[in-house]
Order: structure tokens, then C-alpha cells, then sequence
């Protein structure tokens, strides 16, 4: 299993690489921060600018440079930098919104309020997923079936963004019925809220049900069409039959015998749902006023923020390749055909 | 033939017409009935987007003598907006550009995944290899930060087409997976070696005897396709990735519209929604129906 995992990890390597390469060519030949900057002076002042700012500016943000040997330098750090690029030395490269905004300390405390978000509304989103999947299969063709279906490519067909914002004015509403704040529709957390890991946990949470609840019926409709496929497939199939011939009863054989084979499939699913619920944090985050990672992303896409942009990529391609090793480990929990030697 | 033999024959002549695939296809297609109901939405849609416009007075771009924030009524019957824009009109032009960027990228995603697929089945080996790690490295990347990063790249307003073709440059990867699953189990098919003994080119073969075989798949992908590019241009265009004023989408609208969502704008909230929820829910449906349609296992009765 150890060893099953290690080969996993190394494998990942090449395929993160090829993705960080892919994204920087991209973004990078996309914008010219520079000029942008240059063009920005100039409005303001009224004067063009000498060559000499612009100069230091490329020397900066290291754009006296090729693509290739940026990309080079932002991974390895190797060569001639100003001490702050190099991902192997763990630097992020420089933000062109300034020193005093470095993109290590911004991702990293950013980064638990996106996880939080991210793994709750996955986990949530599977659960409910398998729930209706399975119910939908046991009640096939009735009442319970259709609504179910219907719900499902219901949520399916809504963006998230429009869903976010209904759930955000509709919870607003029902704080002002209620007379007390139940559901916090603005931030993360309590604004300056200090403590240990925990409290701060414990206090971000009345601003996680919402969010939490958007991404969740975003991203259920998917796996749990498959779930009520598979589902359905096993109830047919020849062993529950027998088991059920034994006069086993009908919710263990239910349990025990249909759901862990039906629930296979549906590991495929899991880091599917885990990059869409990266992706709807982006929107989440964006009308619930999170200071998370995803609004990072979109505040470095519209700047231009080449090496800020890689930062939000780099990490969402690790969690997303973790989340394709957890489900290849699930595979082997749940399969007892496979073993991980 | 004697004209004593007619009466006989007529009597004993099958009298049930051949029927072709698709004919059987159209056939199982009509008997799902959510299927067709979405069908007829999604083209009454589309006759709204393409062809209200020329029969509708107000345009979607500011009038003065327009008022602003009236309620919905005889003249707006979707209201207007703050800026004094005839709600009807902005609704029949972002569904349009909306609509368009879905169905090229329909097109265009679906084009680029099963030729991409079928390559990497058909030639297994390396060949699927490269091909199959290409498509992990693209999984990776987060699809609204890479399509976001291309369109915000754009310096000039960002118009549909330039969504289209960047969303489908992105899109395609979940078609070539299913085209390529396909792929892997026809090319072991006895037509295939047929087609290979008689001197068929590779080219030859994966044109016009694989990509063929896996129509039903494509043409299934081709409608989730719709539904999934309309989700991601509108999710963009509200995130301001997209497309721009003063041209405008179901996205935007929506973005416009803002926390308006229980107070007495509310129209200015839902319709757009409500628009984008229908798009994507009929295509779906109609997608669901095809599949079953095409499904060579399905019987003619619908259980």
C-alpha cells in the first residue's frame, strides 16, 4: 500500500509539471503586466515613462527574460533572481501587486478557508449523491424516483453562480424573519476573530453552511445518476438474488451486498466533484465575499499576475491529484478484487 | 405475374414497412416524452433568441425614453433596468450569444475530442499514452482559471466568438475520453479487420468506419456539451471573464441584477435564471432521450 502510494505520488510529478508548463506558456503570453503598468503611469502622469522604470520594472518581475527561462527560474530559482523566485527554494516568484502582498503568505493564509469549503462541500455533495442515487434505484419507476430524477437534472441545469446568489439573498431574508443572525452571508469568519486552530474553526462555521449547501446541490446531480445506475445494475444481478434466497434480510443485503459494490463507480466520480467544487469556490467565494483562494485567482487573472496565477494552479492541481490518489485508494477498500501490492 | 395471383399475394405480403436506424432512433426519440416536451422548449427558445428580435421594438442596447426600473408590464413585459434597457430585448440578445457560443462549441469541442479519442483507441501503445497523460495534465488545470486567464487576455470587449472558441479549445476532454472508451472495444471488431485486410488507410478507418460506429456517444456528448458551455460562458461572463458590456449575456444579466433577488426587481434576477435553467435542463433531457433512443439494447417499449 506504501509502496502503491509512493509510486502514485512519483507519477503525479510529470503530470503537474506538464500542467504548470501548459498554464505558464498560456498565461504568461496572455498579458504583458509591464506594459500594462507602463500604460497605467502614463495615464496618471501625463508623461511617458523614462526607460529606465521600465527597466527595473522588467528586472522585477523578471520579464527581461525568454518565456522558457522565466518558467525555468519560477521553478528552480536557479540562475541569477533577486532572491525571491524559485518554487524547488519554496518562493512563489514576485506579486506585481507589490512586496508588501507576497503570494506565499497570501496562498497559505488563504488556503484552509478554500480547503474548508472545498472538502466539506465534497464530502457533502457525495453523500447526498449516494442517498438519492441509492433511494432513487431501491424505489425505481415511483413517485420518489421521478422527483428525485427530476430534482437532480434540475440542480444539474443551475450555475452556481445564480443558485449562490439566490441562497445568499434567500438567507439574508430568512435572518430578518427569524430576528437573529443565523446564517452569516458575508466572509469567511468573524472579521479579526483570533484564537487557536479550532476556534477559529468553530467560529467559521455559521459562514460555511450556505456555501457549503450552493456547492453541494451544484455538484450531487452528476454522481448520483450514476449511483442510481450502478445501484440498479447490482439489485439485478445474480448474487443478490441469492442472497436474498438465503432469506437474508433485505436492508442487510441491501447494505452489506448491493451498496459496497454499487458505491465503486461512484469513486470515480470523487475527484471529479472535488474539481468542480475548486471551481465553484471561485464563485462562491467571489458572492460570499470569502478572502479565499479562489478569489485570489480571479483578483490575479484580471491584474495580469502571471506568477500569482501559477500559485492558485500549482495548488489546485495538487488538491486534485490527491483527491484522484484518495479515490484509487477507495477503489481498494471498496473492490476486493483489487489489492494494492 | 397472373392476374390471378394479386389477391392472393397482397393478402400474404408483409405488410410492415422496413425500417431504417434512424427511422427507429426518431421513433424511440418520440416516445420519451420529456424528451420532446424539452425539445419543443429548447426550440421555442430558439426561435426567441434568433428570431424575436426582428419582431420585438426595443433592442438591448440604453434608450432614453425608456424608463428605468419600471416593473414588468404590456410595454417591457420583462421590465426594464436601471439604465433604462428593455429587459425583453437584452433577454432575446443574450440568449442569442449565449446559444452561440454553446453550439459552436458543441461543435467545435466535439469535433476536436472524438477525432482526438479515436486516434488514441485506435492505435493503442505509445501513441494512447501520450495521448491519455496529455489529457490528465488538462484535467489538472482549473478550467475557469485557464479559460478566464485567455479571456481576460483579450484587451478589446471580449465578444462571443472569442468565448466559443476558447471554451472549446478546453472542453473537448471529456468527449475524447468516452469516444476513446468506445474506440478501444470497435477496433477489436471483425468490420475493422475487414476494413484493414482490404487495404483501408488508418485515416480511412478511423473516419469512416470508427468515428461512424460511435455516433450515439458523440451525439449524446454533443448535447451535454451545449448545457456544459452554456454553465461555463455565463459562469465567466459573471465573474467579468466573459463577454462585455456593452454587448451582453444570461451571465452578466444576472451579475447586474445582483442581491436583487427578493426585492421588487426580482424579475431582473430570475428571468435570466430561469432562461439559463431551462437552456441547460431541456438539452439535458433531450440528450437523456437520445441516449435511450440510440441505446441498441432498448426495446421499443419504454419501461
Amino acid at each position: 500500500m506504501v509502496v502503491f502510494i509512493i509510486r502514485r505520488t512519483l507519477m503525479m510529478i510529470p503530470v503537474l509539471l506538464g500542467a504548470t508548463i501548459l498554464c505558464f506558456a498560456l498565461v504568461d503570453l496572455s498579458n504583458d503586466p509591464v506594459q500594462d503598468r507602463v500604460f497605467e503611469l502614463e495615464q496618471s502622469t501625463g508623461e511617458p515613462v523614462p526607460q529606465s522604470t521600465i527597466d527595473a520594472l522588467e528586472a522585477q518581475w523578471y520579464y527581461d527574460r525568454s518565456v522558457p527561462e522565466r518558467y525555468w527560474i519560477w521553478l528552480t530559482g536557479f540562475g541569477d533572481t533577486n532572491g525571491d523566485i524559485g518554487l524547488l527554494q519554496g518562493k512563489w516568484g514576485p506579486s506585481i501587486e507589490g512586496t508588501a502582498l507576497p503570494i506565499g503568505d497570501e496562498i497559505s493564509s488563504r488556503f484552509w478557508i478554500t480547503l474548508r469549503l472545498v472538502l466539506f462541500a465534497t464530502i457533502a455533495s457525495i453523500a447526498i449523491a449516494i442517498l438519492a442515487g441509492v433511494v432513487s434505484a431501491v424505489k425505481q419507476y415511483s413517485r420518489t424516483d421521478y422527483v428525485l430524477t427530476f430534482l437532480g437534472f434540475l440542480f444539474l441545469a443551475m450555475p452556481v453562480f445564480w443558485l449562490g446568489s439566490l441562497f445568499k439573498e434567500g438567507a439574508v431574508q430568512l435572518n430578518k424573519i427569524i430576528g437573529s443572525t443565523v446564517f452569516q452571508t458575508y466572509g469567511s469568519g468573524t472579521t479579526g476573530f483570533q484564537g487557536n486552530g479550532w476556534e477559529v474553526f468553530v467560529d467559521s462555521l455559521p459562514y460555511l453552511i450556505v456555501p457549503t449547501l450552493v456547492l453541494m446541490l451544484g455538484g450531487y446531480a452528476a454522481i448520483s445518476r450514476y449511483q442510481r445506475a450502478s445501484m440498479l445494475e447490482v439489485m439485478n444481478s445474480d448474487y443478490v438474488r441469492l442472497a436474498r434466497a438465503k432469506g437474508v434480510r433485505n436492508g442487510t443485503v441491501m447494505r452489506r451486498h448491493a451498496l459496497r459494490t454499487a458505491l465503486i463507480p461512484v469513486a470515480t466520480f470523487a475527484p471529479l466533484a472535488l474539481s468542480g467544487a475548486m471551481g465553484g469556490a471561485m464563485v462562491t467565494e467571489t458572492i460570499f465575499g470569502w478572502r479565499g483562494l479562489g478569489v485570489y485567482s480571479l483578483e490575479a487573472i484580471n491584474a495580469g499576475d502571471t506568477f500569482a496565477v501559477m500559485a492558485y494552479v500549482l495548488i489546485s492541481g495538487i488538491v486534485v491529484l490527491v483527491g484522484v490518489l484518495v479515490s484509487d485508494i477507495l477503489y481498494g477498500v471498496l473492490d476486493p478484487r483489487i489489492r494494492y501490492e | 405475374m397472373s392476374n390471378t395471383a394479386a389477391p392472393r399475394l397482397d393478402a400474404e405480403a408483409i405488410n410492415t414497412k422496413e425500417r431504417g436506424q434512424w427511422e427507429m432512433v426518431a421513433r424511440r426519440f418520440f416516445r420519451h416524452r420529456a424528451a420532446v416536451i424539452s425539445l419543443v422548449i429548447f426550440l421555442v427558445i430558439v426561435l426567441f433568441a434568433y428570431v424575436g428580435p426582428f419582431l420585438w421594438k426595443w433592442d438591448y442596447k440604453i434608450h432614453s425614453e425608456i424608463p428605468s426600473w419600471a416593473a414588468p408590464s404590456l410595454d417591457h413585459p420583462f421590465g426594464t433596468d436601471k439604465a433604462g434597457r428593455d429587459m425583453l430585448g437584452a433577454m432575446m440578445q443574450a440568449t442569442k450569444q449565449s446559444l452561440n457560443v454553446a453550439l459552436v462549441v458543441a461543435i467545435g469541442s466535439t469535433v476536436i475530442g472524438a477525432l482526438y479519442g479515436a486516434v488514441a483507441g485506435f492505435y493503442r501503445g505509445w501513441v494512447d499514452s501520450i495521448l491519455m497523460r496529455f489529457l490528465d495534465i488538462m484535467f489538472v488545470i482549473p478550467f475557469l482559471v485557464i479559460t478566464g486567464a485567455l479571456a481576460g487576455a483579450i484587451d478589446t470587449s471580449v465578444r462571443w466568438y472569442h468565448m466559443a472558441i476558447i471554451l472549446a479549445v478546453f472542453g473537448w476532454t471529456s468527449i475524447a475520453r468516452a469516444v476513446r472508451a468506445e474506440v478501444l472495444s470497435l477496433r477489436e471488431k471483425e468490420f475493422i479487420e475487414a476494413a484493414r485486410s482490404a487495404g483501408g488507410s488508418d485515416w480511412h478507418i478511423i473516419t469512416k468506419h470508427l468515428i461512424p460506429n460511435t455516433m450515439s456517444v458523440i451525439i449524446v456528448s454533443v448535447t451535454l456539451q451545449i448545457a456544459f458551455a452554456i454553465l461555463s460562458e455565463t459562469t465567466l461572463s459573471f465573474l467579468g471573464l466573459g463577454i462585455q458590456s456593452p454587448d451582453t449575456s444570461l451571465g452578466l444579466l444576472i451579475d447586474a441584477a445582483g442581491a436583487s433577488a427578493f426585492n421588487e426587481h426580482w424579475y431582473l434576477f430570475y428571468i435570466p435564471g430561469v432562461m439559463i435553467i431551462l437552456i441547460a435542463l431541456t438539452i439535458n433531457f433531450i440528450g437523456d432521450g437520445l441516449r435511450d433512443a440510440m441505446d441498441p439494447r432498448q426495446t421499443m417499449v419504454r419501461r
